[in-house]
């Protein structure tokens, strides 16, 4: 008994000791978080700095925003473009003349048509052959091949605009265009045409489509292809039947992506496509996209406060909402649509 | 293919010739890519090289005209030549030059890289090492692939209003803000107008959000074994930051960075917006040279706020320009640009191969 109990109190003698020793180290614990040392604000200044310099892309958004709806929908100061052209006018009327002296019109859809037609045509050329070398680069390119034909897509994406605009007009529209529609075909083609700008558009779209089609391609698993195989699949039946629309949503994505930058595109439709807002869908006239529109205002001396100069912002902001859905749609059906495997 | 042959089935057979057909077709594909871009480099080089109308008819004409007709003769045949990237645009096609769109060119460079990288990493920094997965993380990420896809036209209205006009509070004329710098008189003109400074931000904003997505991909790329190995050795998160993760993660930095700056090299169309777009004989500051720093390096202080132009602005100003000699001197100005953005690509590409094959983990 004796020994028994002398063990007892030693054993409680002991966890005594813990708790105080465990009390005495959570004082202290709690008394150095609460203490201020140089470290730890400097850790904290440079965690806010870093911060902020993250939310300076939230900012850039914000002033995006602020900016195309202080001039376009609801001015704070003075009116804004809306304030005076109703938005029905905008959006059906069939003439765009800002410039006219006494009766100036502002209906958008020669601008959008401008912007539709030759983004279709940049569509129609750039979206089957991104895709068409992104199958060849993921699923029969040897890896040689790869090496080559990968910097030469990062200098074709690498290549600005302006030089694709030069392009066109210089080279595309008298030496290929002219020669076939004009001489051949007897078609009148403008100097300034939607086709030319349409067909660098759409080389220009090449590499985006490629790469991010790539990219969807090469990420489903092998286990896939290989029982396509299996079941006796030719090389053309796994590619076209079994990868493809197990990629379908990043190429539909990539799909939705280039079409958005074609739509964004500025120096080479204004280049090429020329200043003449037409409600057209001839492609050998000259046709003006809403980037275009904004580009040739901007050149010359447009007073801030006119109506011409707020017509800037209302085309900014339509070219905005069309960009920004196209994006977001490309992100939805990436989420939505995503195959995952494993 | 062979198979095919042997076997007698058509129907397979067919499969097979079909599926022949299918990779010459996206072989094709793959090498039209190619045959775009040596058309289109020959095509300008083509262009570049030689003046439409024989030499000797301008030199007859400028003697005509009684200008120093010897000086004309020793002009060179071809826009492309050294007296191009040492003299300013001018009415005579064959006078034109690209000094001040180089200088401009140059000095946006500067300030673009000053701006973007520290603001580009320090971002990468906070949403790859500081935000755990939150909502601060999420909301800025998806921000910035909207950012990324935006058409730069609209960052180019952006700067235009926040920029060159700063909404117009500093009323009709401006105002100019005196800054005693005790070394040197800083005089800085608000609103901004339209200077190198307005440029420079402008194209800052536009590329940031690639700057930032390609850093993150750098800091992600660094294993966590780093981090926790000096977390044990008793650094503060900074500290791992500063003296482990950064320099592990910096070619990958140096080469987002670098390729961002050659694209913001190119971008004409916010630059345009801003009204960049001048007739100008003049470099940012009157710095024309090195030895000009040295002469009235005050002129430093003056470039970022003094008008400018730039390569893209240059060759689009020339493309519109009715006359043929334009379209040489455009295509000259082009091959020069190519050039540049061609030396900043392989650079980029030298570090990236450089560093890869020195870092192992």
């Amino acid at each position: 008994m004796e020994s028994c109990s002398t063990n007892v109190t030693n054993s409680e003698c002991c966890v005594s000791v813990a708790q105080t020793s465990a009390s005495i180290l959570m004082k202290r614990s709690n008394s150095l978080a609460r203490r201020f040392s140089w470290t730890r604000a400097r850790e904290q200044v440079i965690r806010l700095t870093l911060f902020l310099c993250g939310a300076l892309s939230l900012l850039t958004t914000a002033g995006i925003i602020v900016v195309l709806f202080n001039e376009a929908i609801y001015s704070f100061a003075g009116t804004a473009f809306f304030q005076t052209v109703s938005i029905t006018d905008f959006l059906f009327d069939t003439v765009w003349a800002p410039q006219h002296p006494d009766k100036p019109r502002f209906g958008i859809l020669p601008l959008l048509c401008g912007t539709f037609v030759i983004a279709g045509l940049g569509g129609v050329i750039g979206l089957p052959i991104g895709l068409a070398s992104a199958i060849y680069l993921s699923e029969y390119a040897k890896p040689k091949m790869r090496r080559i034909v990968k910097p030469v897509l990062e200098i074709l994406a690498g290549i600005p605009t302006v030089v694709y605009g030069y392009f066109a007009l210089v080279f595309v529209t008298p030496y290929l265009l002219r020669p076939i529609f004009q001489t051949w075909l007897g078609f009148n083609v403008d100097i300034f045409n939607a086709l030319s700008a349409g067909i660098v558009v759409g080389v220009m779209i090449i590499p985006t489509v490629c790469s991010l089609s790539e990219d969807a391609l090469r990420a489903v698993p092998r286990g896939l292809r290989e029982a396509g195989y299996a079941l006796g699949s030719t090389k053309y039946d796994v590619s076209l039947k079994v990868v493809v629309p197990a990629a379908l949503s990043g190429i539909l994505a990539s799909f939705l992506l280039a079409m958005a930058r074609a739509i964004g595109e500025t120096m080479a439709v204004t280049i090429a496509a020329g200043q003449q807002p037409r409600l057209t869908l001839n492609p050998f006239r000259g046709m003006e996209t809403m980037t275009a529109y904004i580009v040739n205002i901007s050149l010359g001396d447009t007073e801030a406060g006119s109506m011409e100069y707020k017509s800037l912002y209302a085309v900014a902001l339509s070219l905005f909402v069309i960009t920004l859905s196209m994006n977001v749609l490309a992100q939805w059906v990436l989420k939505r649509f995503r195959e995952v495997y494993e | 293919m062979s198979v095919s042959g042997n076997l007698r089935e058509p129907a397979l057979a067919k499969r097979h010739r079909i599926g022949q057909l299918f990779e010459w077709l996206c072989c094709g594909s793959t090498w039209f890519g190619m045959v775009v871009l040596s058309v289109l480099l020959l095509s300008i080089g083509w262009k570049a090289m030689a003046w439409p109308t024989p030499d000797a008819d301008a030199v007859d004409r400028a003697a005509v005209a009684k200008t120093d007709a010897r000086a004309n003769a020793a002009l060179s045949p071809r826009p492309l030549s050294s007296r191009f990237l040492t003299s300013y645009d001018s009415r005579v096609p064959q006078k034109a030059g690209i000094k001040a769109a180089l200088w401009g060119s140059l000095w946006l460079l500067v300030f673009v890289a000053m701006t973007t990288v520290p603001v580009g990493v320090g971002a990468a920094v906070y949403l790859e090492e500081y935000s755990n997965e939150g909502r601060w993380k999420r909301i800025i990420q998806v921000n910035l692939s909207n950012l990324a896809g935006v058409p730069s036209i609209v960052y180019g209205i952006l700067g235009l209003t926040v920029f060159v006009r700063m909404f117009g509070l500093f009323g009709h004329d401006g105002k100019v803000l005196d800054l005693n710098l005790g070394f040197a008189l800083l005089s800085l003109p608000l609103p901004f107008e339209r200077s190198v400074i307005s440029g420079a931000l402008t194209l800052s904003l536009l590329v940031l959000p690639t700057v930032i997505v390609a850093a993150q991909e750098a800091l992600r790329a660094v294993p966590s074994s780093i981090r926790t190995a000096s977390y044990a050795l008793g650094a503060t998160q900074w500290q791992t930051i500063r003296h482990q993760v950064l320099p592990a993660a910096m070619p990958g930095i140096m080469t987002g960075v670098i390729l961002s700056l050659s694209r913001a090299m190119g971008e004409t169309a916010p630059l345009i917006m801003i009204g960049a777009l001048t007739y100008l004989a003049k470099c940012p500051g009157k710095i024309d040279s090195l030895s000009a720093v040295w002469q009235h390096p005050t002129g430093l202080l003056e470039a970022p706020f003094d008008v400018f132009t730039s390569l893209p602005i240059q060759i689009f100003n020339w493309v519109s320009r009715a006359q043929p000699e334009y379209d040489h001197l455009a295509a000259a100005g082009i091959m020069v640009l190519l050039v540049v953005l061609m030396l900043m690509n392989t650079a980029a590409i030298l570090i990236r191969n450089r560093f890869q094959r020195r870092t192992q983990w």
